[in-house]
């Protein structure tokens, strides 16, 4: 979804202007256009909450909120709790990148890995696991463990379809050729599968980070204690809902930049594949 | 029929292991029941009528929840692929809310709407929208131009090109993002009614815990993930049928 708007002006536009001086309109007022809706929004929310038409507890104005997270920044609290969820959500990302892209690899080449997983994976993957959270609060209480484990239950399963599949799509002669030329089972591995199939095991783990996220910011609101999801909770129980805004801003941008990082790491890893010159459509 | 045996062999596997570690107590009968009392407890809840009640409160939250995601997001979707100032106005926002874990909004969308009904749907709506915005805008920008331009030649009009061009190429990506949101609103449906409700699948199992009685709690969390199971499956079967004009 990074895509969304760096295709409009690379993508090939039919009608883009072709001089240089109005690409350079274009360019500036396109910029323009993608900051104004976000201004014209947090100018809504302000003059919305100001307006009396809810009540501050509904709604609390743009500002108050964002004087909260600096208040929050000041004291300390802010990076408390950011880094405490980041911590969670990407040691159980990492677990399931390292163990979803193993046991799909374990998958392709197994006959008895393929028989043992496929079933779990195909009834598993559609699941929703997060029902599965009180079983896991139940085994391994409310700390550490627990989180991290729900997350890595939820985020390793389109990391283990994308590896399989990944690996599935790999050009037969591709495979051929480098047999051909001798390389042994293990080259072939890491110097032409691996490769080849990284496009798509990278949307994999694009699908698995946001997930991370999410499930990490419940497990939070629902074990409590320090963590984005869990002071949200809190500021909810004591009808603190400027704080509940301030967290909901918070882990916005927390989202928005792992999302982005990821695109970044995407294109920097893929620059060699055709897919980094060709316009980003997904 | 032994295919299909031989394939779904390791869960029948799984469960049999479950049943032999919970009857040899090699954890204690509180963390794991055995799955033989599981399946009763479930079976007792679904005479004694809890577990149809709740199931069908949930299921209507997930159904009203996502069926408002479609038709807004859908729209909106192929409204931004349509007509640029669309695309000018709404893609930022897109983009900037699309990243947003959609569960920190369970406790906004209770300050909102309360702990009932209202405030689920609303949550299953604003979470699910994005994902099928964003296939109904990537189905729809990428309808082939030559498709665009016979249409165009042979005198359709504008909308008419939407209807018969547009829509239909936009529904393979619109339908995928579909299913993306329908995962979603199981996520999001069982989360938010296990943080804060007062029926629904999700409240039965923190009540359940709670009371200690976790054969049922079980047994209702293996039925959510069933349902869930068996929702996406029904859905590839309906967008197979949908799509059979294709090639």
């Amino acid at each position: 979804m990074a895509g969304l708007n760096e295709a409009m002006p690379r993508g090939g536009e039919p009608d883009g202007p072709p001089e240089k001086a109005a690409r350079f309109a274009y360019t500036l007022v396109w910029s323009f256009a993608r900051v104004f809706s976000i201004l014209a929004l947090a100018i809504a929310w302000e003059a919305l909450a100001r307006s009396g038409v809810f009540t501050p507890f509904q709604l609390p104005a743009l500002s108050s909120v964002l004087n909260r997270i600096w208040t929050d920044a000041v004291y300390g609290d802010l990076w408390i709790n950011t880094a405490l969820t980041l911590y969670r959500a990407l040691v159980a990302f990492a677990i399931s990148a390292i163990g979803g892209v193993m046991i799909g690899m374990a998958m392709s080449r197994n006959v008895i890995a393929h028989w043992f997983f496929d079933p779990i994976v195909s009834v598993g993957f559609p699941m929703p696991k997060i029902a599965f959270l009180p079983v896991v609060i139940l085994w391994l209480g409310v700390y550490d463990v627990s989180k991290i484990t729900i997350i890595v239950i939820d985020a390793i399963f389109p990391v283990i379809a994308a590896t399989v599949i990944a690996i599935q799509g790999v050009e037969r002669e591709l495979i051929w050729s480098a047999r051909n030329m001798g390389a042994t089972n293990r080259e072939l591995l890491h110097q032409v599968v691996l490769p080849a199939a990284s496009p798509q095991i990278m949307t994999g783990l694009q699908v698995a980070l946001p997930l991370s996220l999410i499930v990490a910011v419940v497990a939070e609101m629902l074990m409590g204690g320090y963590g984005l999801g869990g002071a949200m909770m809190t500021a909810s129980r004591f009808a603190n809902s400027t704080s509940v805004f301030a967290g909901i801003v918070e882990i916005a941008v927390v989202g928005y930049v792992l999302v982005k990082a990821m695109a970044l790491i995407r294109r920097r890893l893929l620059i060699w594949h055709q897919e980094a010159a060709a316009p980003y459509t997904q | 029929m032994k295919q299909s045996f031989i394939r779904y062999l390791p869960l029948v596997l799984l469960a049999i292991a479950w049943e032999v570690i919970a009857r040899l107590e090699l954890v204690s009968s509180s963390a794991l029941p055995p799955l033989s009392e599981v399946i009763i407890a479930g079976i007792d809840m679904i005479k004694d009528g809890e577990l149809i009640s709740n199931g069908a409160s949930s299921l209507y939250r997930a159904g009203a929840g996502l069926a408002l995601a479609i038709i807004v997001g859908g729209t909106v979707g192929i409204a931004m692929a349509w007509w640029k100032p669309i695309h000018v106005l709404l893609a930022p926002l897109v983009e900037i809310f699309y990243p947003l874990p959609k569960s920190a909004l369970i406790p906004v969308t209770v300050i909102w709407l309360g702990f009932g009904d209202g405030s689920k749907i609303l949550l299953i709506f604003l979470g699910c929208m994005l994902p099928v915005t964003i296939g109904a805008f990537n189905g729809a920008r990428s309808s082939e131009q030559a498709l665009v331009w016979s249409a165009r030649s042979m005198g359709a009009s504008r909308l008419r090109m939407l209807w018969d061009v547009v829509v239909p190429s936009a529904m393979p990506e619109l339908l995928n993002g579909i299913r993306t949101a329908l995962a979603l609103s199981f996520i999001l449906l069982v989360s938010s009614e296990l943080i804060v409700a007062q029926k629904g699948f999700g409240h039965l199992i923190g009540v359940l815990g709670a009371n200690g009685s976790y054969d049922a709690m079980y047994a209702v969390v293996l039925c959510v993930a069933f349902l869930g199971f068996a929702a996406d499956r029904i859905y590839l079967q309906i967008t197979k049928r949908t799509l059979a004009w294709r090639d």
